[in-house]
């Protein structure tokens, strides 16, 4: 049973890595967003499934203070920069 | 360590080494910025499993909520021109090579002192937990970070107060114009920013015997002050409440020093009878203190609207 | 005993599932309005799944309701960054005149 969680947790960071592509892919910045915020979420997954397998509550804790603050990157993303073009959405 | 596990560790060292490599080299620094905050997440998964569970919550705190959003906000304030690095891939130039050979320095003045260690030094983690029961707290961490070497974390807390006044020092950029949140926005931070305070409370509380304390919880506080400046900007400023404020979490830390020492005590020594009170209320003065500390440094010092491109 | 361990197995395999659905989506795609669909599906019923599957096997209820609540948090930041991720794009396709 923790051997198939540890195994679940690898396999969902294994997939969330691989959308990591999409960062350097582009073609956009939202594209580049949207893959961290899978990985965000793939994260809190990966520490759920951990907790689970190494019989540590308190990592679900780590997994709440990563849910609660993952809007936070994104917000400032669309407050503060343009979400399309790589090159000139800075000022 | 069974199969499974050892897999997820070489996944996770691998794409460590490859977003480090990626980020440093990448010409696009929104690509690289992005990366950064990615490392951040990744990194504090390493930290869960080398079992650290205290430094992979700062780590989430700080990186997702705190940094995440300073680095976003330092890409804009490089603007059009910034967010390609011409110098990339890195060159060497003489302020990189001085960088560099300090940097150096440092590493073989810290590898000597390792190996200068007498052979066979077990550390003293067989000292601390000796003394756990004198300490007031049954986290080990906390009991290191406030009790066993307290004049450190005294230190640090300057440490921030000195990179508000770097921030208020040097911090002229224009702010943008607000343009309204938006209801949907509005409704994120409406439920967010009450849970963040919550969950902040929580992890100060938690701190005492489980992994938690003032750092995280002043993470996820100011986590919440970003998340709201961000939606509606407010000016934070030098006034003089904002500043008694930020020096509030060091006054009381000095403070409990100095009345042990008057006490008959020695500076910073926490009396185990009187131990756990003492760093529950260093702690919350810090956390408060912390977190004004790190929204500050997101703020900034210029009012809205000031600036060069005020209508 | 037996069949809890089965189906929360099952559960959390279903979930890790949706995640590599999600991650293929995001990669495979052809817009960034289609990648965000991929990548609501990971976050709501991926970790919902999961968490789900957890669920079965915690040793008490405050568990359980820490599980539900990362879930919720998961399921409200999630929605709301994806909104404003492509609103923003779309006011910014509106600014430059692109419609594709």
């Amino acid at each position: 049973m923790t051997g198939f969680m540890m195994f679940m947790a690898a396999t969902v960071l294994a997939s969330v890595a691989l959308g990591l592509c999409r960062v350097l892919l582009g073609p956009t910045r939202a594209d580049a967003m949207l893959a961290a915020q899978l990985l965000g979420t793939g994260a809190v997954a990966v520490l759920l499934l951990l907790s689970h397998a190494t019989a540590r509550s308190h990592l679900a804790d780590v997994a709440l203070v990563v849910a609660l603050l993952a809007s936070v990157v994104s917000v400032a993303f669309v407050r503060r920069l343009k979400p399309v073009g790589g090159h000139n959405g800075g000022a | 360590m069974t199969a499974d596990a050892a897999a997820l560790d070489i996944l996770l060292a691998v794409l460590l080494v490859f977003l480090v490599w990626r980020l440093l080299t990448l010409s696009d620094l929104f690509k690289a910025t992005i990366l950064f905050i990615v490392f951040g997440l990744l990194l504090s998964l390493a930290w869960v499993r080398l079992r650290a569970p205290d430094v992979a919550l700062a780590e989430a705190a700080i990186g997702s909520g705190v940094t995440g959003a300073l680095v976003l906000d330092a890409l804009r304030r490089l603007g059009a021109h910034g967010a390609v690095d011409e110098a990339r891939p890195l060159r060497l130039n003489l302020a990189r090579l001085s960088g560099g050979l300090l940097v150096a320095c440092l590493g073989a003045i810290l590898l000597w002192s390792v190996l200068s260690l007498p052979a066979g030094w077990r550390g003293l983690s067989a000292e601390a937990m000796a003394a756990m029961p004198h300490s007031g707290v049954t986290n080990p961490v906390t009991a290191s970070l406030l009790n066993f070497r307290s004049h450190d974390t005294l230190l640090e807390i300057a440490v921030l107060m000195l990179a508000v006044l770097g921030v208020w020092t040097l911090d002229a950029e224009p702010k943008p114009s607000a343009e309204p949140a938006g209801p949907i926005l509005d409704l994120l931070v409406r439920i967010l920013l009450p849970l963040m305070v919550v969950v902040a409370g929580y992890l100060l509380w938690a701190g005492g015997h489980a992994p938690g304390g003032a750092f995280q919880g002043a993470a996820v506080l100011a986590a919440g002050g970003i998340l709201l400046h961000l939606a509606r900007p407010f000016y934070l400023g030098n006034h003089v409440i904002i500043r008694l404020v930020i020096g509030f979490g060091f006054a009381v830390f000095l403070a409990i020093g100095v009345m042990l020492v008057v006490g008959g005590g020695r500076f910073l020594e926490f009396p185990s009878r009187h131990a756990g009170t003492l760093i529950l209320v260093v702690e919350a003065a810090a956390t408060i203190s912390i977190a004004l500390i790190l929204l500050a440094l997101f703020v900034g010092n210029v009012r809205e609207g000031a600036g060069r491109d005020a209508p | 005993m037996a069949v809890l361990d089965w189906l929360s197995m099952a559960l959390v395999g279903a979930g890790t599932l949706f995640f590599i659905a999600g991650s293929i989506g995001l990669l495979r795609l052809p817009d960034v309005m289609t990648r965000l669909h991929a990548l609501t599906k990971a976050d709501n019923v991926g970790l919902g799944l999961i968490v789900l599957g957890l669920s079965l096997q915690t040793s008490g209820p405050m568990e359980v309701v820490r599980l539900l609540l990362v879930w919720a948090l998961a399921l409200l930041t999630s929605s709301c960054a994806c909104y404003l991720v492509a609103h923003a794009t779309l006011q910014a396709r509106r600014e430059t005149g692109h419609d594709s």
